[in-house]
């Protein structure tokens, strides 16, 4: 599964600079930028495997913490990929650790600086009027936009004979979600032994 | 509220805001919203019930991820910039540090077809959350100022933009964020004038 790529210094740059882009336009949280970040990094400049990228996700939805930190993991397979793989040694953990390092950095700190400076700024003002607009705007687009990401990591096969079992898989993920006060963690689980029997 | 008020506490220093945060972060799995408001509003009584849902609800429009935005908020209340960082911070570092172990133990075995497997599975599940969390969130376009059905047609909109035709999101943001903005504007500024006339 090793995904040999080079990167160039502006390569890592341009990296940087995308995240730091979804990063002020991750409203609604950073996992609404995932089909983004799939179309630059999987579809245009081939950095990831589609495997890698939905692993990344699934992962860190699995494990404690903020959703956020697929993009730490997204940023560590870019790395090890440009260091030859887990089995590069020194240099594929340093390029990981670059990778986690630029694409956290991008994705955290233009949006912390702007909702730092802005919750103050709106804290001091109170304005309203123009506060709820912007809130009730943007409501609908963050619901289509979640849709959209599940959408995304389900359809990246693109083959329905061979992954209705996926559908069927997600499909009931959904409705146990919604219909029943189930843990999280029992869903994965569930979803990673009909995996590994072989299932899916 | 002002007797809520009175029972509130304050975190003591920038160490127990970074705590709190770090166990926070460390009990949520998936779902971090449920156990925040259980520990700042019940167990450390930081902030009542009702500046809870204020505060979230403006985390969530911000751009970023939501709990670290409440995070950057309520730790910037207290303490200012160092506070804000060590609650961001709390909330980023033991999560990063297990998630990448996790990644190093799934990288070793990833040739595996069963690991490919489980995996393939979790992905499925976790796909499927997503999705679950949206049509969740849905149920509040109720309230939304610009009517049911405008905000429906917006969030549509979106998801065929992004998920279908696989369209840049920023286009979906710009051209359908100004959009829903400003059809909520006024929607918002009619009933203001109406409440003021009558």
């Amino acid at each position: 599964m090793i995904h040999a790529i080079t990167l160039t210094p502006y390569d890592w740059l341009d990296l940087f600079t995308h995240f730091a882009l979804l990063s002020l336009l991750s409203v609604g949280g950073t996992i609404t930028a995932a089909p983004e970040m799939h179309r630059f990094l999987v579809d245009e400049k081939h950095w990831l495997s589609d495997a890698s990228f939905s692993s990344s996700i699934a992962l860190a939805q699995s494990s404690p913490g903020p959703n956020v930190l697929f993009v730490a993991l997204i940023g560590w397979h870019i790395g090890l990929n440009a260091g030859g793989g887990l089995g590069g040694g020194i240099l594929a953990w340093s390029l990981g650790m670059l990778g986690i390092l630029i694409t956290m950095t991008g994705i955290m700190l233009p949006s912390s600086v702007l909702t730092y400076v802005a919750t103050k700024w709106a804290h001091d003002n109170r304005n309203f009027l123009s506060v709820r607009s912007f809130k009730s705007g943007m409501a609908p687009l963050v619901i289509g936009l979640l849709v959209s990401t599940g959408w995304v990591l389900l359809g990246a096969h693109n083959n329905i004979t061979q992954d209705w079992r996926l559908w069927l898989l997600a499909g009931g993920a959904v409705i146990m979600i919604l219909r029943t006060s189930v843990h999280i963690l029992w869903l994965m689980a569930a979803g990673a032994a009909f995996g590994a029997l072989g299932w899916l | 509220m002002t007797l809520e008020t009175t029972h509130l506490q304050q975190p003591g220093s920038k160490t127990e805001l970074f705590i709190a945060f770090t166990l926070l972060a460390l009990q949520g799995v998936g779902g971090v919203l449920t156990v925040a408001q259980r520990e700042l509003v019940e167990r450390r009584k930081w902030m009542t019930n009702q500046q809870f849902v204020e505060e979230w609800s403006v985390a969530q429009v911000m751009p970023g991820p939501n709990v670290v935005n409440l995070g950057l908020m309520l730790g910037g209340k207290y303490f200012g910039m160092a506070g804000a960082a060590a609650a961001v911070s709390g909330l980023l570092i033991a999560p990063l540090i297990l998630v990448l172990g996790l990644a190093i133990l799934f990288g070793g075995v990833s040739d595996n077809p069963m690991a490919q497997g489980a995996l393939k599975g979790m992905g499925a599940v976790s796909a499927g959350l997503i999705i679950a969390t949206g049509i969740k969130l849905s149920s509040s376009l109720r309230q939304n100022p610009m009517g049911l059905g405008t905000a429906w047609l917006l969030a549509l909109a979106a998801f065929v933009m992004v998920g279908i035709l696989r369209l840049p999101l920023a286009w979906a943001l710009l051209g359908l964020g100004l959009l829903g903005c400003g059809l909520a504007f006024r929607a918002l500024s009619q009933t203001k004038s109406k409440e003021k006339n009558s």
